[in-house]
Order: C-alpha cells, then sequence, then structure tokens
C-alpha cells in the first residue's frame, strides 16, 4: 500500500484497511437495493428475482413489456397526470405564499417570529399519519374529500415548511444595502424585487420549489385520506399495487422513479453551486 | 429597507413617535408578507389538526340523539343494580323512533357498540320494529314490552354505558387508547386484564422499534459521515451524492426494493441458497415482520442520520486529533476522548430526527411489516377506513402527536430547531 505515510504502523494501516471496507459496505447497502431494481425490470418473466436466463444475459431473459404496459395502461397513464398535475399546482401555492413568508420573516422588524415560524414549519413535524387524517376530516366535513383540490391544498401545506426554510436560508447574508441603493436609483420596491432580491434568492426559491414539488410527487399518504381513486397518483398506484397484487410494472415505474430523483438531485447539485456563486459575488 | 421621508422634527419627543410610527409601519408591513401563508397554514393545517383532537373527546352523536333517554336517566344511579325506571324505557322508544326516522339507529347502535358489544344489532333490531312496539307497549308497559322484545334491553351495563356517555365531552377514547377501563360501579379506573390490551403494548413496540432503526442508523451512519467528512472535498462530495441519492429516492421505490430483496422467493434468499448458506427449504423470513420492517426503514432512515452528523463533523478541525496524538494519547484514546465528544450535537440531531420520522411511520410498516411489525399509526389508519372507530383513532393520534411533539420539544431545548438542514 504505496499511499501510506511511512510513519504508520502495522495496526494503523490495518484499521484503515478495516474502516473504509465498513464504509463500503455500508455505501454499498445505501445503493444497491435501489439499484437492483433496474435489471429486474426487464425481467421476461413476471418474477422479481433474477431468472437462470437474465443470469447468463441471454436476450430471451429480458423484455421491455412491463415499460410497454407502463405507458400504455389507461390506468398508470391517469395515475402520471394526476401526479404531475397536483405536484405542479401544490408548488406553485407552496412556492407563492412561501416566498413571500420568508420575505417577512427575514425582515428585523417582524413580530413574534420564533411562534410564527414554529406554526410554518409544523406541518414538517406533525407525523404524515396525523395530518393526513385531520385533513381527512375537514375536507369531508367541508364536502370536498376526494377532489384534486383538496389532494393540491393538501399537498400545499406540507411542501411550505421546505420554501420557509431555504428561501430563509438564501436571504440569512442578504445585504439590504443593495435595496436602498436601487431605491435612491429611483426603483420602486416591485422593480427592486424582481431586478435585486429574487435573483439572489432564485436558487433557494427553486430547491424548496424542488422539495415541495417531491414532497406532493412522493407523498402517499395523505393521497390515500384525503382522495379517492380518481385522485389516484403514482405512489398511491404503487402502494394499492404492491399490498394487492405486485406485478413487475411496478419495478417499471420504479425504474422510471430513479431516473427522476437522479435528475432532481443533479439539478439540486447545480443550484447549490450557482447559489454559492452568486452569494459569493456578493461577498468580494 | 423602506425609506419612507420622515419629516425634520423640531425637538426629542416628536422625533420619538415619529421613529415608533415608523417602526410600527415596517412590522405591519413585515407580518402582511407573512400573513398570507400563516392564514393558509391556519385554516389548512393547524384547524385540521384541532378538529382531529376535538373528535378524540366530544360525543354529539349521544347527546344530540338520546336527549330524552338523557334526561330520563338523569336521577337513576349507573352504581346500583336495578335497571332504571319505566320513564327511561319511555324515552328511550320515543328517542329511537326519531333516530330511526333520521335512519341513525344503526349509528347509534354501533357508537354503543364500541363500549358494549351487541348493541349494534340491538339498536338496529329495535330500530326497526319500534313503529309496532310502541302501540303495543301503550296498551301494557313499555318496560315489559322492550324486555319482551330483546331481553338486552334488561342489562344494567347498557344504561351504564348509555349513563355514561350522557355528557358532551367524555374522556372514554382516551381511556380506550391507553387500554383503561371506567368501572360503572365503583367509578375507578383500571387497567385492563392483561389479555385485552392493545394499545400499551404497541405503543411500547413503536417506541421499541424506532428506538432499534434510530441505533441501527446511527451505527451504521457514523462510519461513513466520519469518512466523507475527512476526505478531500471532491472525493467526499462524491460520496456525499451517493447519500443523497437514496434520500431523494421515492419512498415507495425503496420499499419495492426491500420487498424484492427480502421476500422468500426474493433476491438475498436466492443468493444464499445458491451459495449453500441455507437450503432451498430453510429459506429465511426476513419480511413481512419486525426484521422486515427494521431493515427497510434503517435504509429509508439513514440519510437522516448521516447528513446532521457530517455536517457537524466537518467543523471539527482534524488539528485537534493530531494534537492530541502528538501530546502521546494512543490514537484511539485521542478519537474517543478528543473527537468523538465534538459530534455529540450531531449524533443527538440525527437520533431525534430518526426517531421522531421512525415513530410516526406508516407506509414502509404497513407494506412489509406484515402482523408483528406494524405500528401505532397503522392502527390509527384502521379505526379510520376499517373499523371506523374514528373517535379512537383521533384519541390514538393526539397520543403520538403528544409524544413526537415532547420530543420536539426536547430537540429544540438541547439543538435548536433551527438547526434542521436540508440535503
Amino acid at each position: 500500500m504505496a499511499f501510506f505515510p511511512p510513519h504508520l504502523t502495522l495496526v494503523e494501516r490495518s484499521w484503515y484497511i478495516a474502516f473504509r471496507i465498513i464504509c463500503a459496505c455500508v455505501l454499498f447497502f445505501l445503493i444497491f437495493p435501489i439499484f437492483v431494481i433496474v435489471p429486474l425490470s426487464f425481467n421476461a418473466l413476471p418474477y422479481f428475482t433474477f431468472t437462470p436466463e437474465m443470469l447468463a444475459f441471454k436476450a430471451v431473459g429480458y423484455s421491455t413489456q412491463w415499460y410497454k404496459e407502463f405507458f400504455t395502461d389507461p390506468n398508470w397513464q391517469g395515475a402520471v397526470k394526476n401526479s404531475v398535475i397536483i405536484a405542479l399546482a401544490s408548488t406553485s401555492i407552496a412556492v407563492g405564499l412561501g416566498t413571500l413568508a420568508a420575505l417577512g420573516l427575514s425582515r428585523k422588524d417582524m413580530p413574534a417570529r420564533s411562534l410564527i415560524m414554529g406554526l410554518l414549519i409544523s406541518p414538517m413535524i406533525v407525523p404524515l399519519i396525523i395530518s393526513a387524517i385531520g385533513m381527512f376530516f375537514f375536507y369531508s366535513r367541508l364536502g370536498m374529500q376526494g377532489t384534486h383540490i383538496a389532494v393540491i391544498l393538501a399537498h400545499a401545506a406540507l411542501g411550505t415548511p421546505f420554501v420557509v426554510i431555504t428561501v430563509t436560508a438564501t436571504l440569512v447574508g442578504f445585504d439590504l444595502t443593495m435595496l436602498r441603493a436601487a431605491a435612491s436609483l429611483g426603483a420602486n420596491p416591485t422593480i427592486a424585487f424582481f431586478r435585486i432580491t429574487l435573483p439572489i434568492i432564485l436558487p433557494g426559491v427553486i430547491s424548496g420549489g424542488l422539495f415541495a414539488f417531491i414532497t406532493s410527487f412522493d407523498e402517499v399518504v395523505v393521497v390515500l385520506f384525503v382522495g379517492s381513486f380518481k385522485q389516484r397518483t403514482i405512489p398511491w398506484k404503487m402502494f394499492s399495487g404492491i399490498r394487492e397484487h405486485i406485478s413487475p410494472t411496478i419495478l417499471a415505474v420504479a425504474t422510471c422513479l430513479i431516473i427522476v430523483s437522479i435528475a432532481l438531485l443533479v439539478s439540486l447539485e447545480i443550484l447549490r453551486r450557482r447559489g454559492e456563486k452568486l452569494r459569493g459575488v456578493k461577498h468580494s | 429597507m423602506a425609506t419612507d421621508f420622515t419629516p425634520l422634527v423640531a425637538n426629542g419627543a416628536q422625533l420619538k413617535a415619529a421613529l415608533r410610527k415608523n417602526k410600527a409601519k415596517q412590522k405591519r408591513k413585515a407580518f402582511l408578507l407573512v400573513a398570507p401563508l400563516l392564514a393558509f397554514i391556519l385554516v389548512g393545517f393547524c384547524l385540521p389538526i384541532l378538529d382531529m383532537l376535538s373528535r378524540s373527546a366530544e360525543n354529539q352523536l349521544i347527546v344530540k340523539n338520546l336527549p330524552r333517554t338523557i334526561s330520563a336517566l338523569g336521577e337513576w344511579q349507573a352504581s346500583s343494580d336495578n335497571l332504571p325506571g319505566e320513564k327511561a324505557f319511555i324515552a328511550i322508544a320515543e328517542d329511537l323512533q326519531i333516530a330511526q326516522k333520521l335512519s341513525r339507529a344503526t349509528q347509534l347502535g354501533q357508537r354503543i357498540n364500541y363500549e358494549l358489544s351487541g348493541t349494534a344489532s340491538l339498536f338496529r333490531k329495535s330500530g326497526r320494529k319500534i313503529e309496532n312496539l310502541i302501540p303495543l307497549a301503550k296498551e301494557s308497559s313499555y318496560k315489559e314490552t322492550l324486555l319482551n322484545f330483546d331481553q338486552k334491553w334488561g342489562e344494567v351495563e347498557l344504561w351504564r354505558v348509555i349513563k355514561r356517555l350522557s355528557k358532551p365531552i367524555i374522556p372514554d377514547y382516551y381511556l380506550a387508547a391507553l387500554d383503561l377501563k371506567r368501572d360503572m360501579q365503583s367509578n375507578s379506573i383500571d387497567l385492563l386484564p392483561s389479555d385485552e390490551r392493545i394499545y400499551l403494548g404497541l405503543f411500547a413496540r413503536t417506541i421499541l422499534i424506532s428506538l432499534s432503526i434510530t441505533l441501527m442508523t446511527l451505527l451504521l451512519g457514523f462510519p461513513i459521515a466520519l469518512l466523507i467528512a475527512r476526505l478531500p472535498a471532491r472525493q467526499g462530495n462524491l460520496l456525499l451524492v451517493l447519500v443523497l441519492l437514496p434520500f431523494w429516492t421515492s419512498l415507495l421505490v425503496r420499499t419495492t426494493s426491500w420487498i424484492v430483496l427480502l421476500q422468500q422467493q426474493g433476491v438475498v434468499n436466492d443468493i444464499l441458497v445458491a451459495v449453500g448458506l441455507i437450503g432451498d427449504d430453510a429459506r429465511l423470513r426476513m419480511i413481512y415482520n419486525t426484521t422486515g420492517t427494521v431493515i427497510a426503514m434503517t435504509h429509508i432512515l439513514l440519510p437522516f442520520m448521516v447528513l446532521p452528523l457530517y455536517s457537524v463533523m466537518k467543523t471539527i478541525s482534524p488539528s485537534y486529533l493530531r494534537a492530541a496524538i502528538s501530546l502521546g494519547a494512543h490514537p484511539i484514546s485521542a478519537f474517543w476522548k478528543v473527537y468523538f465528544p465534538n459530534t455529540i450535537p450531531g449524533i443527538g440531531a440525527g437520533a431525534i430526527m430518526v426517531f421522531v420520522l421512525a415513530i410516526g411511520y406508516y407506509i414502509t410498516p404497513e407494506l412489509v411489516g406484515g402482523r408483528t411489525g406494524v405500528f401505532i399509526s397503522n392502527r390509527i389508519a384502521y379505526h379510520i377506513s376499517s373499523s371506523l372507530n374514528w373517535g379512537l383513532a383521533a384519541a390514538l393520534g393526539a397520543a403520538l402527536l403528544v409524544l413526537v411533539v415532547t420530543i420536539y420539544w426536547l430537540y429544540d431545548k438541547i439543538v435548536g430547531i433551527d438547526n434542521i438542514k436540508l440535503g
């Protein structure tokens, strides 16, 4: 092992190697279960394990039939449509209200800040099952149980804490003199917001929005209680599918969802770097 | 932010007043920005939760639909062994007649059935026949007629239950949620006999499984957080992505993976059989029980442990360790006495985060928990959608909420709620 510093003893070297092996095992435990699904979703047979044909890499062992089913079955396509509609609508509400609130919360004159902050992030703290049954009772009383609007409003409430937290975080180092400079140059508050504040908090707004989006897109407990079959989302279909009869279509759907999450992860990472750069510009 | 023009003032008092006015205006402006979201959360989130909590103690169904019976039972002592008098039987017949017309008799019976089984059918049957019974009763006595129709009307316990349910707010759902029973004769509250207890054990199991999940995530998460924090930034970030990917992957995808891996015809069992560690007839049962819940939830919650640990470890300077070793400490004792104590805030934050998330989990235990690996949340969902005992579900939910809020309160005391980190 050439890369060890020469002063290390044998015990230290073996401990170092053991530590690396432990870490590799844990990382394997984290990642393997997610990717094991991908090859299985191409199984030609409706099994959830590797068939001898698959292990021998024979073409007969593989097929794209489960993807075909996912993309053609109106039941699944309805779920995709619902998921996207509900997630987009609830994210817009969450982003709009959350950004405004974060702007207010970051002002130094905000009264009762910690109490209000506590209330605003409570949807993140309360266990989902409790939020779900509370909303189930509430929307049933209003006669809205089983409507898209109820699910959208419920998801918006669950998503706002993420927007509030991320946008507040980007506003922490915000330099107020820039707004004063804008005002002194004749910009009214609206123009100053769109030209100065928004570009700086944009990474926070977008990453908060992504959190809100994935919260809704991946959420199933609230949809189960507040929604009905008409509001079925992808997770709803997966949940009922796993509970009743697990078909390999679920693995194909899962593979597609993994691709979505990788895309989200990459865009968040890009945003994070961009945000750091933007705020870095301000410091210099 | 707003640079409103403050008129020049002549003396200090005026200046103070003008400043105060301006300050109040700034406060109002800040509050107005928060107001829309605050209103939305109060109405769309806090109100539903309060609504749920109110259901855990309300008793409108009985109070509204059995008003005559309740007032007729006013003088009757629940501790007596004698049936109430004719008055009460007249009252229940009239109440039932009206309830039947509003088609609520069955619902009433079901409500009382939660306290005393057999009442649902009694109310349904009596409600259906009440129009024929009343003329008969008018000729003789209501009490005899009802007793002849069904002798369950002669059970003192039934009347005790109705008497107990005669208040608009009752603690009974909470008693049931904590496996307690009120004895009407002695008016004392006792624990149910051990074979009838359900919820205390379930709460204990939920807490115990959540604790073991927390411990597992700590054992697995500590080494990788340490590795990522001590690697150079470039490699560290790469490994961090491996932790974040599961974090961003759909919960149902991860649960599905574990079903695929752990079931008896699943990948892990296949490998073990192929390697020859176990026989084909001795495949391990690793899912649809507590083991399944613990494995799957450890995987799902691991990122919530690694991320706070990592963010704390990143701030610990490696020179502390070097200093300790250069001063003659053995590397192990240097780690234990110098590095480890510095990671405790991270351990605390991660542990409480994982524990609180685990204790309220529903989806994963429902899918992989089988009979022995389910949580209190699964029981709540069962009462909402299957047994329809909403009051009990609400009381169980309230108990769970109290538990979670207490833990968060501790978290806030120890670490501060603002330290929640996202990704």
